[in-house]
């Protein structure tokens, strides 16, 4: 049986007083798009960068590919292809000079055909020979992920890599990250844009205060919480005493079998609610997010 | 197409030094030339205040003396200057990232970011010797002792600044180093005199600052002639080189500020 692309074994980090990571136990399996949400200081970045090798654990243990990050940490990094948040980038060079050097880091010689193609796919071959401080941010950020992807690696990893970037970039990107999931990379995708998250991802953690509070598929997540039917009645006292909660000119009311709307109406028909207008509300990941750190 | 996964230490190392070599290659006005123009100032100045003034070995001239000493605090502060400015630009501006998360080894690190700054080190000498040829023909008298010296004395520099490069966290910690330990040790070496002209208390001193054997060493190089023997000088240089190198290649195995 084939390794899982990333395993995470009774993880912690700690700085100082705050307790960035508490054990954590995480599997993600090859071929996966997964996504790692949490506010602000929730742990995403610490253990991305544990992952990476970038910050070193106090215990527990972390494999890319069946790699060990500290014992086998050639391999696991080969494995590894990592897109930062920050937006970094070494003024004395040109792109192609900065995808050639992160190929060679990798060992990698004669990449040249590689760099071209992802300098293509990312829409960056007029720009090869430009050097990276006059480039854009949408720019530096199509370079960054070029530079995660220079070793080919199975699994890449996107730190919160739509962050402050234009709409077309946004969906481009998309497109480019979904083929590569499609091609066989796992990704992991770290993003505070909740309806990326839920279009994109397969399965989702959720980590508040470095624990994860919440895993499962995208789609049983979204099924944990309440539908919602709005109502634009002409009588809204009537039906907000039914129990519907105000939402501007509207009652929204909680459902989970569509068989409740039926009954619903009628008792708003009863109340004499003279409905209007009514709509059906579709779960969101941005729900279960608040409900699931309201309640972690 | 070539195979990801065919990879090679060596290229790893090769690519880093490359880059290094790149990064003060682009720039070379401010990093060989206008040292090789401060060195040529402060020949000029001193030749031509004190030729006759100062005497010091022999038969050497002062103006001759004195080009051996500007060459190697020319190297010195331009090994120290390259491997504690790249890492510490590259910290600040975090893209110390990208040779972070490849699967460089620490002793490629080091190896890379020494052999840079040494090079860059020894262009500069180069330049500087080059060009006080201009003002003064100095003898080589034992070019593989001059060699030696300047290749010891670079690495040793280059190595120092990679320790400082790591510990900083600003650039005024760095310049805290380049100011108050580099510079005052340079001064005091012997560039400008010969320690013999010193009162015998300043004498045994100097005999505690490395710098002056590293140019006391190459100044046997140049003439056949120094304060000291040019054994002594190897075995301080050398041996002060293989504790800093020691000592960095610790600090870089255990990640000291660069993995958290």
């Amino acid at each position: 049986m084939s390794a899982p692309a990333i395993r995470i074994s009774a993880l912690t980090k700690r700085y100082g007083g705050v307790q960035a990571l508490a054990r954590i136990d995480l599997e993600i399996g090859q071929g996966e798009f997964f996504g790692l949400l949490g506010p602000n200081g929730a742990g995403k970045t610490t253990l991305i960068s544990a992952l990476a090798g970038l910050i070193r654990a106090d215990s527990g243990a972390l494999a890319v590919m069946g790699h060990d990050v500290v014992t086998d940490y050639r391999n696991a990094r080969l494995k590894l292809g990592v897109v930062p948040q920050e937006l970094v980038f070494d003024p004395f060079f040109t792109v192609r000079e900065m995808l050639t050097f992160q190929s060679g880091y990798f060992g990698i010689r004669g990449n040249r055909g590689w760099i071209d193609e992802i300098l293509h796919r990312l829409d960056l071959s007029s720009k090869a020979d430009v050097n990276m401080r006059t480039l854009s941010g949408g720019m530096k950020r199509r370079v960054l992920v070029a530079q995660a992807l220079v070793h080919r690696p199975p699994v890449i990893v996107l730190d919160e890599p739509t962050a402050g970037v234009d709409v077309e970039l946004r969906q481009s990107l998309w497109q480019f990250v979904e083929q590569l999931n499609a091609d066989g990379h796992t990704v992991v995708l770290t993003t505070h844009y909740l309806e990326e998250a839920q279009a994109l991802c397969g399965r989702i953690a959720m980590m508040k205060a470095g624990r994860i509070v919440a895993l499962d598929t995208t789609a049983n997540l979204l099924s944990s919480v309440a539908r919602k039917l709005k109502v634009r009645a002409g009588r809204p006292a009537a039906a907000l005493a039914l129990g519907g909660a105000a939402a501007g000119e509207w009652a929204e009311f909680a459902f989970d079998d569509p068989a409740d709307i039926e009954t619903l109406l009628a008792r708003l028909r009863e109340a004499g609610a003279d409905v209007l207008e009514i709509a059906v509300g579709e779960p969101d990941l941005e729900q279960v997010f608040v409900e699931v750190m309201r309640r972690a | 197409m070539p195979d990801p996964f065919r990879v090679s230490p060596f290229i790893g190392f090769r690519t880093l030094f490359h880059k290094e070599v790149l990064r003060f290659w682009k720039v070379g006005f401010q990093t060989i030339a206008a040292p090789v123009l401060n060195a040529l100032l402060f020949l000029l100045i001193f030749s031509h205040i004190l030729e006759r003034r100062v005497t010091v070995h022999g038969d050497v001239t002062y103006t001759a003396f004195l080009v051996p000493g500007l060459v190697m605090m020319s190297l010195l502060q331009n090994a120290f200057a390259n491997s504690s400015s790249s890492l510490i630009q590259s910290k600040i501006t975090g893209n110390i990232l990208f040779v972070l998360l490849p699967p460089l080894s620490y002793r490629a690190f080091y190896a890379a970011y020494v052999l840079a700054a040494l090079l860059r080190g020894l262009f500069v000498a180069i330049g500087v010797w080059l060009v006080s040829a201009l003002l003064i023909q100095t003898p080589l008298a034992h070019p593989a002792w001059a060699l030696t010296f300047a290749v010891l004395g670079g690495a040793l520099l280059a190595t120092f600044g990679l320790i400082a490069g790591i510990w900083a966290d600003k650039f005024d910690q760095l310049a805290a180093f380049q100011n108050f330990l580099i510079m005052p040790l340079t001064m005091l070496s012997g560039v400008f005199y010969s320690i013999h002209s010193l009162p015998p208390l300043w004498q045994k001193i100097s005999h505690f600052n490395p710098f002056f054997f590293m140019i006391d060493g190459l100044r046997h190089g140049f003439f056949g002639q120094s304060d000291t023997s040019p054994w002594l000088s190897l075995a301080v240089t050398g041996g002060c080189l293989a504790a800093l190198a020691a000592l960095t290649l610790a600090l870089l195995a255990r990640g000291y500020k660069l993995r958290g």
